[in-house]
């Protein structure tokens, strides 16, 4: 960027500050020994055009729109359409979320998200003895497809998008939402959502997990396939880096694990048979923004370079489209404190200033209370206003990529795509993803930063407000609270629907299920035809429990 | 005859809950305080719980729950370990526990709860104080 010459006169103007620094320090030192990003990563105290010298502008950072997309993935950007307003949110069963979902789409939310309680998300039903305790606390119950018609009653599918945040039965939950949407008289062809799908980072990080790695990838596959003929408008998977951050990980093994997985999505897609064009496209992504602001717009600025360079070099794919990395962001959770719970507010703010200029697709922003409960009616608006606030108000929207050319933002960069690459090459030599999962590699890397940080915190080496400092009593907030009605309502509807469903029918789709779950054939047709019957979600799992077997915790810690 | 014993701590992850992240630091700050440490891993039973403590012949286990499961699940552990005449391991806990709540549990037999924020070295001072070796 800068020409030999003027980088020699830069190089002389900082011997003179720095000479000119160590006779101030040696008065007044610096406030910390070292100063660090919230992952540990040392940080300079300035950054100039020497940290930058080796940039090519067009090879590197290049335009918006245009490989490697270091600017962003769409030409316009926010200027031509604002991200994704898609707050996560499930309480209780269908009724009380679907009143949510209609309040908050009253209130300018643009996109829907469906948190599921976790019977759902492990593949049991309310009526099972996994589940007691709980229904409907860590999101809605879904049992069969009559809870998703309660759970979308009033919302026209064609004319809004539904992330679901489910795992093992993704394809159960997304055949109910085909299904849904049928009954509404809108095709499949029309529908757009994403399925989270991404079973490896559960092994890593989210811990949502029922049967071993290689069946799990085999049905992602199954629905990586069937989408891209039959519901073409649908993100396959969310390939997922938040819940890998959330157990403890810095920004960079974030960044590569991530990525890593990624990589054996379409390795896996590609052994199948399908063309990497064909399914590429749909592929998405979903990042954590934590509280260290800097590091993570050079993270997802870093993301979408390395993946660029991943689908069109290592994978010969051709289509533009293939080699965007699209992503959505959700504000940490795990930087939010019970203590002095409204602070969160800030936090969040700054969070979702990061993850905006940092280029993403669709956001969340917690609320204030969730480090107690699942967001009150109160809080999740304030969540949502802030949002609000951030595209309308700040004018941070104006401009795309407005921190490139910066020189601590393009070495930052530069320097989390170099680490990340470190991890994924190593990650290669292990035989892949699978591999180093199953030998616990990326599992014992997490733990080991999250003890580190942990340890930090103790010792007041890092500080977190209101926790290790400014400590003061607050008075408790007021939180959501499920009632028990709520599960005996979930208990008497799914009773309701077994004993109304024609149960011959349900027994041979789910023998339909288990033959094709032998002999290899796409799953997905056939699970289309047992909830369209109200199988139950633990019925299909059932029968893949009985299958493929199950995956247990290893326990690493 | 053998040193004294040390300290023998189950940490649990009851339920379907997924988050170990704090389970799994406590079980790495109580072993290098020097106690012996046993982890269930992920998604266990009450029942196997109270199986996995009476087997592994434990003198406290440590339950860690953020899913909001924890009013069922601690009684239900304390109330087997009653049933197995085992009720002398002593059950503490740690997660998103809601003010209002820890007083019912403390009642019902569960002896400390550790909220956010807990540093490692306050749950390990208090295990020294409140949990002595069984034999």
């Amino acid at each position: 960027m800068f020409k030999e010459d003027q980088l020699k006169e830069v190089q002389k103007e900082r011997k003179k500050w720095i000479d000119d620094l160590s006779k101030i320090l040696s008065e007044t030192p610096e406030r910390l020994p070292r100063f660090t990003t919230v992952s540990d990563l040392e940080i300079k105290g300035l950054y100039t055009p020497e940290d930058t010298k080796d940039i090519d502008y067009s090879r590197d950072t290049g335009f918006p729109g245009v490989y490697p997309f270091t600017r962003g993935v769409q030409p316009s950007m926010y200027r031509g359409r604002l991200w994704t307003m898609r707050m996560f949110s499930g309480l209780g069963g269908p009724e009380e979320t679907n009143k949510r979902f209609h309040y908050l789409l009253n209130h300018g939310e643009t996109g829907l998200s469906i948190a599921f309680h976790y019977p759902t998300l492990m593949g049991y039903d309310s009526d099972s003895p996994n589940a007691r305790g709980e229904i409907g606390k860590c999101g809605v119950a879904v049992d069969t497809l009559k809870d998703m018609e309660i759970l979308f009653e009033g919302i026209p599918l064609d004319r809004v998008t539904t992330s679901m945040t489910i795992n093992p039965p993704a394809s159960i939950l997304l055949a109910m939402y085909i299904m849904v949407a049928e009954k509404q008289g809108v095709s499949k062809k029309e529908i757009g959502g994403t399925i989270q799908n991404d079973m490896l980072k559960e092994f890593i990080a989210q811990k949502t997990f029922m049967l071993p790695p290689r069946p799990s990838l085999r049905i992602i596959v199954d629905t990586i396939e069937y989408c891209t003929k039959e519901v073409p408008r649908w993100n396959t998977i969310s390939i997922s880096g938040y819940h890998i951050r959330e157990a403890g990980s810095t920004a960079i093994q974030e960044l590569a694990f991530t990525l890593a997985d990624g990589i054996a999505y379409v390795e896996a897609s590609m052994e199948r048979g399908l063309d990497v064009d064909d399914f590429a496209p749909r592929l998405s992504f979903f990042f954590d923004s934590h509280i260290d602001f800097f590091e993570e717009i050079a993270k997802f600025r870093a993301a979408r370079r390395i993946w660029a360079k991943v689908m069109r070099e290592r994978f010969m794919a051709k289509k533009p489209r293939s080699w965007m990395l699209r992503f959505h962001t959700q504000t940490a959770g795990c930087s939010l404190t019970a203590q002095q719970p409204f602070n969160n507010v800030v936090r969040t703010a700054y969070e979702g200033l990061a993850a905006v200029l940092g280029g993403t697709q669709s956001l969340h922003t917690n609320s204030l209370d969730e480090t107690y409960a699942i967001p009150t009616e109160e809080a999740v608006t304030i969540a949502l206003r802030t949002q609000q606030i951030l595209a309308e108000e700040t004018g941070v929207a104006n401009t795309i990529d407005p921190l490139a050319g910066s020189y601590f933002m393009e070495a930052l960069t530069n320097q989390m795509e170099e680490k990340a690459w470190e991890y994924i090459h190593k990650i290669d030599e292990m035989g892949g993803m699978v591999k180093a999962v199953e030998r616990g590699y990326p599992q014992m890397e997490i733990a080991d930063a999250a003890y580190r940080f942990q340890k930090q915190i103790d010792t007041d080496e890092k500080t977190i407000v209101g926790v290790n400092k400014y400590v003061t009593d607050h008075p408790p907030i007021t939180i959501w609270r499920m009632s028990r009605e709520i599960e005996e309502r979930q208990l008497k509807r799914l009773q309701n629907v077994k004993g109304s469903r024609n149960n011959a029918k349900v027994k041979d789709c789910l023998a339909e299920i288990k033959k094709a779950s032998l002999d290899g054939g796409n799953l997905m047709p056939h699970i289309i035809h047992a909830v369209r019957e109200y199988a139950t979600i633990q019925e299909i799992c059932d029968v893949w429990r009985e299958v493929f077997g199950r995956y247990t915790d290893p326990g690493y810690f | 005859m053998s040193p004294e014993r040390k300290i023998r701590i189950l940490i649990a992850k009851p339920g379907l809950d997924g988050h170990d992240r704090g389970a799994k630091i406590i079980a790495r700050g109580f072993r290098d305080a020097g106690f012996e440490v046993i982890y269930t891993g992920l998604h266990q039973t009450p029942e196997q719980i109270v199986a996995a403590a009476i087997q592994e012949d434990v003198d406290g286990i440590g339950l860690s729950i953020l899913s909001g499961a924890h009013d069922y699940i601690f009684p239900q552990v304390i109330q087997l370990l009653k049933e197995k005449e085992a009720n002398d391991i002593v059950v503490f806990g740690g997660g998103i526990i809601p003010e209002e709540d820890v007083l019912a549990l403390k009642g019902s037999g569960v002896k400390a709860l550790f909220v956010p924020g807990t540093r490692i070295e306050e749950a390990v001072k208090w295990v020294r104080e409140n949990i002595k070796p069984r034999k």
